[in-house]
């Protein structure tokens, strides 16, 4: 599903790792720092590794030997940010409607109604961005990506943002989307227990390394 | 006292109609290099800024010689366009149009860089990693959250380009019905005897126009941070 052997230097950090998983939901843990948005943002295209391979769904979307490089827009990714990034200038409906619209695929109503209910926000369609709550807001983005019909879904601590009591409100939305949406997942974390409950296969990030890879009991 | 006469309409349609013109034509020209202001990083960026901003600065009178040299019927640029596209500029009111065109174009590109600077670029990433190319994220994504900007900025330009004086006469002359906006009526009439009232009549005019165009500006800024905040 996702194979990713590549090097990055940032400045001082260097970043070097190589994986590949077969599992439904891949969690990357590891401390702030230690590089895995960076990681994912090379996953998106939305950095360019210096070095090696990025392999999505056996597209090969990054080779800097063969100067391979997908655009991110090519990619058919999904991205949920920690901080949501909903659009300010369009309702939730138009924010769902998005992803669909700028890749020209035909309405899927079926799809979109399981989608809505799956995460519950059927109530929020008509309401702004800005009138939404945290936990609110990365129901949306979490739906807006899985609408776009993406192969591959990257969320980036998506619970980052939250208090405790939200963590736990979005957590069995995440736990029903791994059993009934049939995307696989790369799911980015330092919360281990976060990890434990969604997670497959665990990649482990130290200091731009992958110390560890294995199973959810790499995590002790 | 508020009789308008016939030829102060024709000065104030006139100065409407190369305002408009003249706002229309640069806001297309204002959107590019106010984008390629804000986002880029080029040789020369700061000298482009410069060159932008030198009618602001510059004697209107020079702007409006220089554009005589350029675009008059023996200049480079103008000779070629009357040849081969037929467009004339000098003494007529297109002539009037491009000079408050460059005039107002350094007012009419500041919001619009202001606003594009304003957009969080993480919004134009999550656009594109949603399938948007650059060229759509731009359109669905950029320029509808600009847009109070571009509107505060048409406004701006707008009002700058009513009131232009000093480069259309330099550039146009003064000629009724075809050249003569309202600055430049103003001008005449209170050089001829008994032209006062006239005169005054066309000042409450461009007061009225200019703070219409204000109060107009200041509604869009705000409307800028509604929209930037998505409530």
């Amino acid at each position: 599903m996702l194979r990713v052997d590549i090097e990055k230097q940032l400045g001082e950090f260097s970043l070097s790792a190589s994986f590949a998983s077969e599992g439904r939901v891949i969690g990357l843990f590891g401390a702030s720092g230690a590089g895995k948005s960076s990681l994912v943002n090379m996953i998106a295209g939305l950095l360019r590794p210096d070095r090696g391979t990025i392999v999505i769904d056996g597209e090969t979307v990054d080779d800097a030997a063969a100067g391979i490089h997908v655009p991110t827009y090519r990619r058919r990714i999904g991205y949920v940010f920690q901080d949501a990034r909903l659009f300010p200038h369009l309702s939730v409906a138009q924010n769902l409607d998005y992803g669909r619209r700028m890749n020209g695929l035909a309405p899927d109503p079926a799809q979109h109604r399981r989608i809505i209910d799956l995460l519950d926000i059927g109530g929020l369609l008509d309401r702004r961005p800005g009138k939404l709550s945290g936990g609110e807001r990365q129901r949306v983005a979490l739906g807006r990506a899985l609408l776009s019909k993406p192969r591959l879904l990257l969320l980036d601590e998506p619970l980052g943002a939250l208090d405790e009591g939200r963590k736990l409100e979005i957590l069995p939305y995440l736990v029903r989307l791994r059993d009934e949406a049939n995307v696989p997942m790369v799911y980015v974390s330092h919360d281990a227990a976060e990890l434990r409950q969604l997670a497959t296969q665990i990649v482990v990030l130290k200091q731009g390394r992958v110390t560890s890879f294995g199973g959810v009991k790499v995590l002790t | 006292m508020f009789d308008i006469s016939p030829a102060e309409w024709t000065a104030i349609l006139l100065s409407l109609r190369v305002a408009v013109i003249a706002t229309l034509v640069a806001t297309p020209f204002g959107i590019a290099l106010a984008w390629v202001l804000a986002r880029r990083d080029f040789w020369g960026k700061s000298f482009l800024d410069a060159v932008v901003h030198l009618p602001l600065v510059l004697p209107p009178v020079v702007t409006g010689y220089l554009l005589l040299l350029t675009f008059g019927r023996k200049g480079l640029v103008g000779g070629f366009l009357a040849d081969y596209l037929g467009i004339v500029f000098s003494f007529r009111w297109t002539g009037a149009a491009l000079a408050c065109g460059v005039m107002a174009f350094p007012l009419l590109v500041r919001p619009m860089r202001l606003s594009i600077e304003a957009i969080d670029r993480r919004l134009e990433q999550a656009a594109e990693t949603l399938g948007a190319a650059p060229w759509k994220v731009f359109f669905t994504v950029t320029l509808p959250l600009a847009l109070p900007g571009v509107l505060a900025g048409m406004v701006l330009g707008f009002a700058k380009a009513i009131g232009e004086f000093g480069a259309t006469i330099t550039f146009v002359s003064n000629i009724p019905g075809e050249t003569q906006t309202i600055s430049s009526a103003i001008y005449s009439l209170i050089q001829t005897p008994d032209g006062d009232a006239a005169a005054g009549r066309l000042v409450i005019v461009s007061i009225v126009l200019a703070i219409g165009a204000l109060i107009a500006a200041e509604w869009f800024a705000r409307r800028a941070t509604q929209r930037l905040h998505g409530n």
